[in-house]
């Protein structure tokens, strides 16, 4: 109960380590690219904490990030090929995003965190409270940026014609203060210091 | 032939910033853009490295695998190609050159985990980039990256002396502040390169 809270929560990647922040700011202008990452990186940090997690005890001290390197880039090459396969759109839109998964440091923090020291179970547990504490995060800011920048939620219009769009909001400026926006909130509930 | 150059470096460096358009390599970027000092040292080894792996990543891409149509592969080779050249560097400096090894410091091995050194090469594969465009290319990029994030943290340390921030919005949050005016004001450079 305490690692999904900790993924979910009180550790949760981006808010309170800051971890993966590009992928986060780069494809949360839209709802739908939000969601694709969102899936890709918990699918991709699933199937690491997996094999990870299982091989624990055979991978020697000093190769384990070049390691778990290949584990992650071989996760990635499958998502990859299939959102390019099922969701051709979207692929286009996030395109070298999808590669950088790789340099996304979630995954690698938690398997040096946690993966190479827990069991299955837990391992797999902690992927996916991470893997989901990343997501909403991403859906949550594309919401906002979506909203603003197209007036649609999800290609669904939301607001009338005559909404003047915020252009901003949908190019990498508004990027930074939405997200700044978020962080400022979540740390003063969390009551963090700097 | 030399203005098509120059206009990929200006536009790497200023229209379509790797850090303030494409919003790359933004862990690093949050976490050394407190001193001036730390982000500008960080910066130097960045401009090193992503030239080096473009040197490298070209060849084996064009050369090796897209005569064996093994692209599937680019990603893990790569990665491998970073983390090998990133240890090379080291191991060269602290047996050739230990002061700059000392100048370096920490920030070398950190540079793995970058995604702006990734991004280029996947960049360089996506454009179709000649072996000349990639490595300007990989040059600008890095300058820009450097650009953006020594102005965060000249601003940033201005502020701190100021003091006046709200409690939640100190560090990271502040700097993504600063980050966002400096991307809007990069917005100005749009139109005046076109690539």
């Amino acid at each position: 109960m305490t690692t999904i809270m900790d993924g979910i929560w009180r550790d949760h990647p981006i808010f309170s380590m800051l971890l993966g922040i590009c992928s986060a700011l780069a494809v949360s202008n839209r709802v739908e690219n939000a969601i694709a990452m969102g899936v890709g990186v918990t699918f991709v940090l699933v199937g690491t904490a997996i094999l990870i997690a299982l091989l624990r005890n055979f991978i020697p001290q000093r190769i384990r990030m070049i390691t778990y390197m290949l584990t992650i880039a071989s996760f990635v090459i499958i998502v990859d090929k299939v959102l390019k396969a099922y969701f051709p759109v979207i692929s286009e839109s996030i395109g070298p995003y999808v590669g950088l998964i790789i340099t996304n440091c979630i995954i690698m923090g938690r398997c040096e965190a946690f993966f190479i020291q827990n069991t299955l179970g837990q391992s797999l547990l902690d992927s996916l409270a991470n893997g989901f504490g990343y997501t909403y995060t991403l859906v949550i800011i594309a919401i906002v940026r979506e909203f603003l920048g197209f007036g649609t939620i999800l290609n669904i219009p939301m607001m009338p014609e005559s909404w003047t769009r915020w252009v901003v909001m949908a190019m990498a400026p508004g990027a930074f203060f939405v997200l700044s926006i978020f962080i400022w909130i979540t740390r003063t509930l969390a009551g963090k210091d700097a | 032939m030399l203005t098509h150059i120059f206009m990929i470096f200006l536009a790497a460096v200023l229209t379509q910033n790797i850090a303030l358009t494409y919003l790359l390599g933004m862990c690093p970027f949050i976490a050394l853009s407190r001193s001036l000092k730390t982000a500008s040292g960080m910066g130097f080894a960045v401009i090193f490295v992503v030239t080096l792996t473009v040197m490298i990543n070209w060849p084996i891409y064009h050369l090796i695998l897209v005569p064996l149509n093994a692209e599937l592969i680019y990603y893990i080779v790569f990665i491998i190609v970073i983390a090998a050249s990133v240890q090379l560097v080291e191991m060269i400096m602290e047996k050739f050159f230990p002061a700059l090894q000392a100048a370096f410091g920490i920030f070398l091995p950190l540079i793995t985990v970058n995604c702006t050194v990734l991004a280029v090469s996947l960049f360089m594969v996506l454009r179709d980039y000649t072996y000349v465009e990639a490595i300007i290319f990989g040059v600008g990029a890095a300058v820009g990256w450097v650009l953006a994030i020594v102005l965060v943290a000249a601003i940033n340390e201005k502020l701190e002396l100021v003091g006046d921030i709200p409690k939640g919005l100190r560090g990271p949050g502040i700097i993504m502040v600063i980050a966002g005016i400096i991307a809007l004001a990069f917005l100005g450079f749009a139109g005046v390169v076109r690539v």
